[in-house]
């Protein structure tokens, strides 16, 4: 049976990751080799690394930090961030990343999507959507959740799919930060169409959060969190164990 | 050393860099010379099989290493690059592969439930065949590995080393003699992965 994903996630700025993990025995915090490995340690199943520099000079030192990264972490490397041409996917994909995050991009050309699936196929086309309650509609929000696009959120996820996108991640701006769990309300109007595997994020507080979202909705493929890992409120071993005897499948 | 074949299909940063890892010397390398001179052979390969075939046999490293198997030199086919170790493929019509496995690559919507994802992707169990293969000499039952594919081995009865559960069993790893193929990515299987492939750098073949 497959398992739930546990996924922590890192900003990475100018090479190096913006929030450190707040945990001893690690030397150096910001380091995204050191980090990676850590997680991996601890049995995150993937690992999304989210390039948020703006300059090239940052995009060619994140390049470089992520090639030193794939050839230390051998577990599933997502990237994102920054991500407007197939260029960028030949750019990250070189560098050992196993799939591409797109947003923004995708939203300004969602034929991105198409042309990033058709040459590298849809297991590595990951569709990020940042999405909030509007007047009751779930709309689509852009710029790291700042811009509301009206596009409709379940539609452009739709589309999405049936442009290539092989996995969606969804992440609830109404309930990102607040830490009082997931948006399950969101996530199950995602899941009843979606015929690729979704990640949520957004809202994660404590180990019950994930349980409630692997109960509540099952077909939700895996847990996407940041600052709950790096700050320790949720400790990723502890957190699978707990899921496991739940009875939700986990690679242990 | 260990030869990773080169045709232009995939991504090989990862796979050579697992293998430093454990400590073995692999090369990236299309150079026939240099695939007879190894000890070992790895035929990656992500994307859709009749590409990945065909680009196989016109660079003519196809037919060495049917040559190079037919030698004996332990061969292992990772994702892609196990299904082209079989007969033939029907992903989008069908296809011959290199024929050093009994069998055919099919469509996994074929045999699992209708409500489950496609692309089988994520992490998934193995269950092993006995005699266990030397390969898994380091592994649990039940250990995981991960897995991207929507096409599986069938019909291959005879080589199964070992399944995964995903609505029905399905072939995760085949073994015929010195010639071995895994369905998931050993490479991106943490230290459970790395163990597959330090075992096949130490391997002889299949009793």
């Amino acid at each position: 049976m497959i398992t739930k994903r546990i996924i922590p996630c890192l900003d990475v700025k100018n090479g190096r990751v913006v929030k450190g993990v707040n945990f001893e025995g690690l030397a150096d915090v910001n380091s995204p080799v050191a980090l990676g490995q850590y997680y991996s340690a601890c049995g995150a199943d993937e690992l999304v690394f989210y390039d948020i520099t703006a300059s090239a000079e940052g995009r060619a030192l994140f390049t470089d930090i992520l090639r030193e990264v794939a050839s230390t972490i051998f577990i599933p490397l997502t990237v994102g961030g920054g991500i407007n041409t197939v260029a960028d996917f030949d750019r990250v994909l070189k560098c050992g990343a196993d799939k591409v995050s797109v947003n923004s991009g995708a939203i300004r050309n969602p034929n991105l999507i198409y042309e990033a699936a058709k040459l590298y196929g849809d297991q590595c086309v990951v569709l990020s959507v940042d999405a909030k309650r509007v007047d009751g509609v779930y709309r689509v929000f852009a710029k790291g959740g700042r811009e509301n696009t009206g596009m409709d959120a379940l539609e452009w996820i739709k589309r999405g799919i049936s442009l290539g996108a092989g996995e969606i991640v969804l992440n609830s701006i109404d309930t990102d930060g607040v830490k009082r769990g997931f948006d399950l309300e969101m996530l199950a109007a995602v899941c009843e169409f979606s015929t690729v595997p979704v990640i949520a994020s957004g809202g994660a507080g404590c180990v019950e959060d994930f349980i409630t979202l692997f109960k509540t909705l099952p077909n939700v493929d895996a847990g996407l969190a940041a600052s709950i890992f790096h700050f320790g409120e949720v400790k990723i071993p502890k957190l699978k164990a707990r899921l496991a005897a739940e009875g939700i499948p986990m690679r242990i | 050393m260990i030869a990773i074949v080169d045709y232009g299909v995939g991504n090989l940063f990862s796979l050579s860099s697992s293998f430093r890892a454990i400590g073995f010397e692999a090369c990236i390398t299309s150079d026939p010379e240099k695939i007879r001179a190894a000890e070992k052979i790895l035929l990656p390969g992500v994307g859709a099989f009749e590409d990945a075939a065909k680009k196989l046999f016109d660079s003519g490293l196809g037919d060495l290493v049917i040559a190079e198997a037919k030698r004996g030199k332990p061969i292992l086919g990772i994702c892609l690059g196990m299904q082209l170790l079989f007969e033939r493929s029907f992903e989008y019509g069908e296809h011959k592969g290199l024929g050093l496995i009994k069998g055919d690559i099919r469509p996994i919507s074929d045999v699992i439930r209708k409500d489950l994802k496609i692309p089988h992707i994520g992490w998934n169990a193995l269950h092993f065949t006995e005699p266990r293969s030397e390969i898994f000499k380091y592994l649990k039952e039940g250990d995981h590995v991960y897995f991207v594919h929507s096409f599986y081995g069938a019909n291959c009865e005879d080589s199964v080393i070992a399944t995964t559960e995903y609505g029905a069993p399905l072939t995760a790893a085949v073994a015929k003699g010195n010639v071995y193929g895994c369905q998931f990515h050993p490479e991106k299987s943490g230290e459970v992965g790395l163990s597959i492939l330090r075992a096949f750098c130490e391997s002889e073949g299949e009793k």
